[in-house]
């Protein structure tokens, strides 16, 4: 076996060329990661490192299986096989330029160890399949939202040569006659060649030349990723590995609008970004005409990056001409791009970081404004005086405990919505009956309740979550109870994953959750069997922020209703438009059809002639949504508190 | 002569407004109470015509003076303390409305005596004047004796049909001459007119009128379905206006248009005094609120506790079922 | 321009109000303050003023419960100096406040001269007056209420624009110094973020003023005689039933009334 980087090339040696261009590629190479680290350098810190061995299982999950791509199978399949493929190649070529570097080494070239000369004509032969796939993907059936770039025109062309390079290469050489330990690819590569022409003899020159086509591609390509938007390839495994391990909420802050003012996190996601578009296909601001796409948000976090990278020096700015604040404002804050992103970008808290910043200039939208500042003087979004809080209990035929005067098993934080709406009163009032006829011991706060604060806080008033977060806990300390129980899921995620809580706290479920339990036990023995076909929707602060899926099915399944799923359902369920407090703002012109509209359309079409919710929220922004969309007389909106009384009436 | 009851004459655009003339009904009542002249005040340039409508009171008091044709509310003040210190009335009574904004108090201070605001009644209670005024948005009502006189009287609209101080007879007319020494320091540069091409809401026999509580733009279309139903116009409570979901031109109340359909039907409005003032001579006022405490229900002839949301499309439907 | 805004404290009337058993006054137990709608925009206009013509904002209030967050609040969007006026409190009826206020304003250090002294147009208790007026009066400057602009402040006159009716607004030269009651603010009062608030509360000193003896008497010239609650069913004959059904009375009604 010949060293390929033994000989000499117009009279200089092979091996000191291989050094000059090894040593250029990685400087080019280092200069510019170094770069990127300096940008990120420059943001504001953001810890990342802990918990690793949850980090650890999510890259295994994410980087080397691709769950994620692998939920849409066939480029999955494709997408993962290249990556294994790009692993092995990596492999190989740095252990082939460590040998070809330093000969002194005790280790053979790559490709004369058996297992890898077996893997390489493998992922070789697969890659290019799969090569073929992509590009079909991409010039001949190009899904919405992918946009066609040069880059990725080069990088497959840059990916065909390395595979091809490297077979041909262990083509020749068994075409020479050498040992090869393969799988019989390099064996047909053989037969190709001397199909083509190709002595024996040559075989071993053949062999050699492919050897360096090989290794300076893959310099090239080395160069070439950081310098593209293929930065991705190098990025994207570390967007995952420090990739929030819970639905993300960025630190206290004044909010950003120029790159030193981000986390190295949220300026990270603009590197790793594949540009996939899988986040534009899932978002429901996207989707209804508002003027927002997480996509280019990331895109801008990029682009502001690479303007800084260029021209050095601070300033540059996300919010203004990049980002515009309707931009902002759209989001609803329900997680379905990142829940989405294979790289584990997180558009979220860079949205909320621009809506500080929004805020503390003063910037913001009428209805959210006095939404906010009800919520600051009455604790509630309504405006209304905090002693109506418990207005609703009149008209029950008993009257619940007050938590504060006497101790309770449940204390039940009721949230807005169910305390003063009137037209979800009945709803609350059923609740109450139930957890009453199961014999539960609760009680609820009256007036020293309040807002939860969660969407003032994805709203971008930290501040003002904070103080409502101290009265409630204020509120609390002073009750006593052992369990928390929530009609709410927007005050369910706040109160369960970010309240700061002395002591620990204490556990906090969802009405589904209590309500099976109860149902399960027989302590609300079901007396009736509905029927009917529904279908149920996930609210994004049960479901995605919470993971409580199986709940409320649960319940459905025991009453006795034909349960249908709609497409868009679980993780992959589809925002009501309410969350993130656009419940409280104005619609902006230009929608095409509201994210309700859609979810009621969505229903009809499975069939079902009940959409079951378990949010107040949702409650009141389908009852709208099924006006608005025409379908009164096809479908009802129901809680499944009301289901669960019809049932359990004996 | 002293202890008469004042009317001081409004006027806008060289006309005298209807709150003058509810004004003076009140003040003919008041004044006959206390077996007292009552006197119609009028200040102006070149307006002497107007004195005739005034024959409700038993004399008019016509001050001229240049400086008085602005409408300037410190000027007018000025001119009353003068006429007031020499005259010494009991009581003098001024409309409260957004030309002469603030005059009321002005002249009281000049005077040393007490000024009220916000009153809609006046009358005598074992010889002393008694005015009952409508404080916090119209939530209480507080019944208050001036313990000074002349008591100054800022009077909000409504107290009297209008009608009821209109008279065809002639008043005695009295010139008062009024020096006006110090260059006034507030000067009217002009007036700025409302934007134009839209419908004269005035002459509207149904309005359908819209408050805070249609809680979005986009609800607006449902009130304006109904009024086409109806075949009226739209218009609203302030709120609604500031919030850019209507013209400015559509505003009905103090700040806005003063006006009187033979239909008012309001949605989602409070019933706030400066709105209730711009609407509640209508010769029928239905109310749609969800809070059965809306003072709105207060001047309303018929009253419905409900979403209005609801309502609107429900009543156009049956408008529209009706009329076939 | 060196702007002075006079800001107070009202009943908030989304509470529940309640008469005291003397029937003479508002039982204070049940009540919640809140800054007065207008004055909240006259602060607006001043902070407008300064960004356009520079200057420093200064609020002085009459000590009330809460009023603390006012002030902080009116430092956080931006006012220079807010000054809490003791020994005066705000009340049903305005005339004794609004004396002790511009005795104080004129005895308080470093304030006066002023350009513009702005307060709201009125408050839902103005029983026996308006500030602006009767601060005017005792200044001795010139007033103008109903003011929804202020430009054009030169020379030591100003381009005020208040509210007239039917749409229609006027144009005034006022000349400086003066007292505007405002009626309405150029733009909405701004948002101010409740992290600025409490930045605000820490940077921030609220100067203590006693106002100058003797503060007068509230309600000096004038008898209360009885607070009342208007009936709340009032006059209006209400109509029930599902709201198709009262669709359909009211259908009736405007039909008898030849409407239809
Ligand atoms: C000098 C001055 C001049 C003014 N000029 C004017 C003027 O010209 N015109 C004017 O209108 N105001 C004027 N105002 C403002 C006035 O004081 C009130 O603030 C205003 O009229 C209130 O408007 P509103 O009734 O629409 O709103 P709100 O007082 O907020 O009332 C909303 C009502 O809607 C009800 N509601 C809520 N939801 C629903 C629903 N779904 N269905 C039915 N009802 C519902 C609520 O119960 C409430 O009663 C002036 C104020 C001042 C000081
Ligand atoms: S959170 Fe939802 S609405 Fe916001 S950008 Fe992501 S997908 Fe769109
Ligand atoms: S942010 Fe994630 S999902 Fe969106 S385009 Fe980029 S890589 Fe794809």
């Amino acid at each position: 076996m010949t060293d390929p980087a033994a000989g000499a090339f117009l009279g200089l040696p092979a091996r000191a060329i291989l050094w000059v261009l090894a040593l250029i590629a990685f400087g080019l190479f280092g200069w510019r990661v170094a770069a990127y680290i300096r940008v990120l350098a420059r943001a504001r810190p953001e810890p990342r490192w802990d918990q690793w061995p949850a980090r650890l299982k999510r890259f295994v999950l994410e980087v080397l299986f691709q769950r994620k791509l692998l939920e849409e199978p066939l480029i999955g399949a494709a997408h993962l096989l290249i990556f294994w493929a790009f692993v092995f190649y990596a492999t190989s070529f740095f252990w082939n330029l460590l040998r070809g570097l330093l000969p002194f080494l005790p280790i053979p070239y790559a490709d004369q160890a058996a297992w890898m000369a077996v893997a390489l004509e493998l992922f070789g032969a697969v890659g290019l399949v799969a090569l073929v796939v992509a590009a079909a993907r991409r010039y001949l059936f190009p899904p919405p939202r992918l946009e066609q770039t040069r880059d990725a025109g080069i990088i497959l062309s840059l990916i065909t040569i390395v595979l091809l390079s490297s077979l041909t290469g262990a083509g020749a050489l068994v075409l020479a006659g050498e040992h090869h330990a393969g799988v019989g690819i390099a064996s047909l590569f053989a037969g190709l060649l001397s199909g083509l022409g190709v002595s024996p003899e040559q075989g071993v020159q053949l062999n050699v030349a492919m050897w360096w086509v090989h290794m300076v591609t893959v310099l090239g390509f080395l160069v070439y990723i950081p310098y593209s938007k293929h930065l991705h390839l190098l990025a994207s495994p570390f967007g995952v590995l420090f990739g929030s391990l819970k639905p993300p909420m960025p630190a206290a802050s004044e909010g950003a609008a120029r790159l030193e003012e981000f986390t190295w996190r949220q300026l990270f996601s603009g590197l790793a970004c594949a540009e996939c578009g899988r986040c534009d296909r899932a978002c429901p601001a996207l989707n209804s005409g508002y003027p927002l796409s997480p996509k280019e948000l990331m895109h801008h976090v990029k682009e502001m990056i690479m303007a800084s990278l260029a021209s050095g020096g601070n300033g540059h700015r996300l919010l203004g001409d990049r980002v515009k604040p309707e931009a902002v404002w759209a989001c609803m804050t329900c997680l379905a791009c990142i829940q989405r992103c294979p790289v584990g970008n997180e558009h979220v808290p860079v949205l909320i970081e621009l809506r500080r910043r929004l805020m503390a200039d003063g910037e913001i939208e009428a209805h959210l404004q006095e939404a906010l500042t009800n919520l600051a003087r009455y604790g509630n979004s309504f405006g209304q005086s905090a002693r109506n809080r418990a207005r609703w209990t009149q008209g029950l035929d008993f009257k619940p405990k007050d938590a504060r005067k006497e101790p309770v098993t449940w204390l039940w934080f009721t949230g807005d919505y169910a305390a003063y709406d009137p037209r979800l009163q009945p709803i609350t009032r059923a609740a109450a009956r139930l957890f009453q006829r199961a014999g539960l011991d609760f009680g609820i706060l009256y007036e020293a309740e309040q807002n939860s604060g969660n969407d003032a806080r994805r709203a971008g008033e930290e501040g003002l979550f904070e103080t409502l977060m101290e009265k409630n806990l204020a509120a609390f300390a002073k009750a006593r109870f052992e369990r928390i129980v929530t009609t709410d899921p927007h005050s369910l995620h706040a109160l369960k994953n970010e309240y700061q809580w002395q002591n620990g706290g204490v556990p906090v479920v969802h009405h589904t959750e209590l309500l099976w339990e109860l149902i399960r036990t027989n302590r609300l023995p079901l007396n009736k069997r509905l029927n009917g076909r529904v279908t149920y929707h996930d609210p994004c602060y049960l479901g995605r922020y919470n993971g409580v899926y199986e709940a409320p099915r649960q319940i459905l399944r025991a009453l006795g209703v034909e349960l249908v799923e709609m497409p868009r359902h679980g993780s992959r369920s589809y925002c009501c438009g309410a969350g993130g407090g656009r419940i409280w703002m104005e619609d902006v012109p230009g929608i095409q059809e509201r994210p309700a509209e859609s979810r009621v359309r969505e229903a009809a079409a499975v069939g079902a002639g009940t959409l079951v919710v378990a949010c107040p929220k949702d409650w009141v922004m389908f009852q709208d949504a099924r006006k608005t969309a025409g379908l009164e007389d096809k479908l009802v909106v129901k809680d499944i508190i009301e289901l669960v009384e019809e049932a359990t009436n004996p | 002569m002293a202890g008469n009851i004042w009317v001081v004459a409004d006027q806008w655009q060289g006309r005298l407004t209807d709150i003058t003339f509810e004004a003076l009904a009140l003040g003919r009542e008041v004044a006959d109470a206390f077996k007292v002249p009552l006197e119609a005040v009028l200040l102006g340039h070149g307006c002497a015509s107007l004195a005739e409508e005034l024959g409700c009171a038993d004399n008019v008091i016509y001050a001229e003076h240049p400086a008085l044709a602005e409408p300037v509310p410190e000027t007018h003040a000025r001119a009353l303390a003068e006429l007031a210190q020499q005259r010494q009335p009991r009581a003098i009574v001024i409309p409260a409305t957004n030309t002469n904004w603030g005059a009321n108090t002005l002249l009281a201070a000049q005077l040393g005596v007490p000024g009220l605001n916000f009153v809609v009644d006046l009358k005598a209670v074992d010889g002393a004047l008694e005015a009952r005024c409508v404080l916090y948005g119209g939530k209480i009502q507080v019944r208050v004796q001036p313990r000074k006189e002349p008591a100054v009287i800022g009077l909000w609209p409504g107290a009297r049909p209008a009608d009821q101080g209109r008279s065809e007879r002639k008043p005695s007319v009295e010139q008062a001459p009024v020096s006006l020494a110090a260059e006034p320091k507030v000067r009217l540069k002009r007036y700025i007119e409302p934007e134009a091409g839209e419908v004269d809401l005035t002459r509207q026999d149904i309005l359908v009128a819209v408050g805070r509580g249609i809680q979005s733009k986009d609800n607006l279309e449902l009130a304006e379905e109904l009024a086409r139903a109806l075949g009226g116009e739209i218009c609203g409570s302030r709120p609604v206006v500031d919030q850019g979901w209507l013209p400015l031109s559509r505003q009905i109340g103090k700040s806005g248009l003063t006006v009187k359909p033979k239909l008012y039907l309001a949605l989602g409005i409070s019933g706030a005094p400066e709105h209730v003032e711009g609407m509640k001579g209508s010769s029928l006022i239905v109310a749609v609120n969800t809070d059965p405490q809306a003072p709105i229900f207060n001047i309303a002839h018929y009253g419905v506790v409900a979403d209005a949301l609801e309502l609107a499309p429900a009543l156009a439907e049956a408008v529209r079922a009706r009329k076939g | 321009m060196n702007l002075v805004v006079l800001m107070r404290m009202v009943p908030d009337v989304v509470e529940e109000l309640e008469i005291a058993p003397d029937g003479k006054s508002l039982d204070q137990e049940a009540l919640r303050l809140i800054v007065s709608e207008s004055d909240d925009h006259a602060l607006e206009e001043a902070l407008l003023l300064k960004e356009r013509y520079g200057g420093r904002v200064t609020v002085v209030a009459p000590e009330a419960p809460e009023v603390a967050d006012v002030l902080y609040t009116a430092a956080a969007k931006g006012a220079d100096r807010v000054i809490q006026l003791r020994g005066v409190e705000p009340g049903l009826g305005v005339a004794a406040m609004a004396e002790a206020c511009a005795a104080a304003l004129s005895a308080i250090p470093d304030l006066l001269p002023a350009d513009l002294v702005l307060t709201g147009a009125q408050s839902i208790e103005d029983l026996d007056g308006l500030v602006a007026p009767l601060v005017a009066h005792r200044l001795g400057w010139p007033y103008l209420g109903v003011v929804t602009a202020v430009s054009e402040v030169s020379n030591g006159t100003a381009t005020v624009i208040k509210e007239f009716q039917a749409g229609y607004r006027g144009e005034f030269q006022v000349s400086l110094p003066a007292v505007l009651g405002v009626q309405a603010a150029e733009k909405p009062p701004r948002y101010v973020p409740v992290a600025k608030v409490r930045a605000a509360m820490k940077a921030t000193r609220i100067e203590e003023f006693e106002a100058p003896q003797p503060v007068p008497e509230p309600l000096q010239d004038v008898t209360i005689v009885a607070l009342a609650k208007p009936e709340a069913t009032g006059r209006a004959e209400m109509l029930e039933g599902s709201v198709e059904e009262v669709a359909g009375k009211l259908c009736e009604l405007l039909a008898e009334r030849g409407l239809l």
